[in-house]
């Protein structure tokens, strides 16, 4: 396909933040959309995640916006034409301390006043839910069955053949090196292969999207720290059967309809020496691979004989408060950021939607204002006792 | 008639090929392969992503260099470039009880 000069929009960033938002601008009437990719959809976080979403936050807005995403996601294989792998069964929350049941009590109460029917649950019905799961040292339970999991790979590519069809031009193995701009608004973007002129740029690249905002001369608090995760051979469904996770000790496991069991956790545990901040290169190590296959034992007890096949690292968008940068730059008119907040395939979909509907027609069901990074300036924060 | 009057030119050489089963571990076959590469997901990581080959057990030792070759074959590009692909630890499938006994995470 012949190099588009120029587009209404440019979006940045093939995972699911910005493939939904590039498959929304076209089909909500947007002329032309031009996505650039550096490598290939789904080869960043989205391609490398846990594939879970959740309505079951410990912040007003996490749970509103959560509850959006399941809306969204129970339908979106019939949308988009093509099947992502859908799975409900909710998270099962484990606290191995009594604070940590205390806390659950005051998620539960939040999410059940904005409409999330969220419970504890006794162990009886935590070993139904999961047969093989080891009880003895939990202190209570907590799920809700609408949270669930999808296959983030066919989730993406799924975003990427409907925006096709709706006609977005898709740029594989295109880096972005700069922007054209005046003094306060954007007026092109320059890249590996050539220029493309544009008042509208999304930037939706994830963990890289603070480097990418730098070259426009934007100084936004976004970085990558990277986290690891692992595979299994694929096994019997029942082993995993509901998405498995804990704060302390750090970690979530879940087991795909297909059969493999994927478990990681935070590096803080494994490499307190040396947590992999801004450590791009997404390399994996040894340690993280003795320190999950011990949580995963000791939780599952037989998982013992299942074999690890592939172990991988991704990297989580951090902000100041781990919460999403979403808007339209103050000081650089047409520059927008959309970025999750390491929850980039969970909030895709709707984030794609919001922003697309806020860039074209001035206002959106959510409230995303709250998300724009200029309350980091103001000193505000949003504040979730629920995030991993 | 003995068997040599068979006639070899009306036998579908191309649709043979494409019930070929190319991942053994995921069971994909070859015409899901090129209907794919068609659609433009011609890199090895694409058709892993979005076929599953190369995640199974044998993690891409079977199917790799035969996908390397078919995504050639149809798009014109040597097979020396185009991305081939991450090669991930470990080496060979391990059990999760014999390296999860050496420390316990955090449960030791």
């Amino acid at each position: 396909m012949s190099w588009k000069r120029t587009a209404d929009a440019v979006v940045i960033g093939g995972g699911m933040m910005g493939m939904a938002t590039a498959y929304y601008l076209k089909k909500l009437g947007m002329k032309s959309v031009v996505l650039l990719e550096k490598k290939t959809a789904a080869s960043g976080a989205t391609g490398r995640c846990a594939a879970a979403f959740r309505a079951t936050w410990g912040g007003e807005l996490n749970i509103i916006l959560g509850k959006a995403c399941i809306e969204k996601y129970e339908h979106l294989s019939e949308e988009l034409g093509m099947d992502i792998g859908l799975y409900q069964n909710g998270y099962l929350f484990m606290a191995y301390s009594d604070a940590q049941v205390e806390n659950f009590k005051k998620c539960i109460e939040l999410q059940n006043s904005l409409g999330v029917p969220s419970r504890m649950l006794t162990h009886d019905e935590a070993r139904e839910l999961c047969p093989g799961l080891y009880t003895d040292d939990i202190k209570g339970f907590y799920w809700y069955k609408r949270d669930g999991h999808a296959d983030p790979m066919l989730t993406n590519f799924a975003h990427q053949e409907a925006a096709k069809r709706e006609g977005v031009v898709i740029e594989k193995f295109t880096e972005v090196t700069g922007f054209k701009k005046t003094n306060d608004a954007i007026k092109g973007v320059r890249t590996s292969k050539g220029y493309i002129d544009t008042d509208i740029v999304i930037n939706a690249a994830g963990a890289w999207s603070g480097k990418v905002a730098a070259m426009a001369g934007l100084a936004i608090p976004v970085h990558g720290e990277r986290h690891e995760i692992f595979a299994t051979e694929p096994v019997d469904f029942n082993v995993c059967p509901t998405f498995l996770m804990s704060y302390d000790p750090d970690f979530y496991m879940q087991q795909r309809p297909h059969g493999s069991i994927i478990a990681g956790c935070g590096p803080h545990r494994y490499r307190p020496e040396a947590a992999p901040f801004d450590d791009y290169e997404m390399g994996d190590c040894w340690d993280f691979l003795e320190h999950m296959t011990g949580i995963l034992t000791h939780v599952l007890p037989r998982t013992k004989g299942i074999r690890v096949v592939r172990q991988w690292s991704g990297m989580y968008d951090i902000t100041p408060d781990m919460q999403p940068v979403i808007g339209e730059a103050d000081e650089l008119k047409g520059f927008w950021m959309n970025v999750s907040g390491s929850r980039g395939f969970m909030f895709g979909p709707v984030a794609g939607e919001m922003v697309a509907e806020q860039i074209l027609f001035g206002k959106t069901k959510l409230p995303i204002e709250k998300f724009h990074w200029n309350r980091y300036a103001r000193g505000e924060y949003l504040l979730d006792t629920a995030i991993a | 008639m003995s068997c040599c009057d068979h006639d070899h030119t009306k036998v579908d050489f191309k649709k043979m090929e494409d019930d070929i089963v190319v991942c053994r571990c995921e069971e994909i076959t070859l015409k899901e392969i090129r209907e794919w590469i068609t659609r433009g997901y011609d890199t090895f990581d694409e058709l892993k992503r979005l076929l599953r080959v190369g995640m199974g057990p044998c993690q891409g030792r079977g199917c790799r260099d035969i996908i390397l070759r078919e995504i050639s074959r149809q798009t014109g590009v040597p097979v020396a470039d185009i991305p081939s692909g991450t090669i991930r630890p470990p080496v060979k499938p391990i059990k999760c009880g014999l390296v999860g006994d050496i420390k316990g995470g955090d449960f030791e």
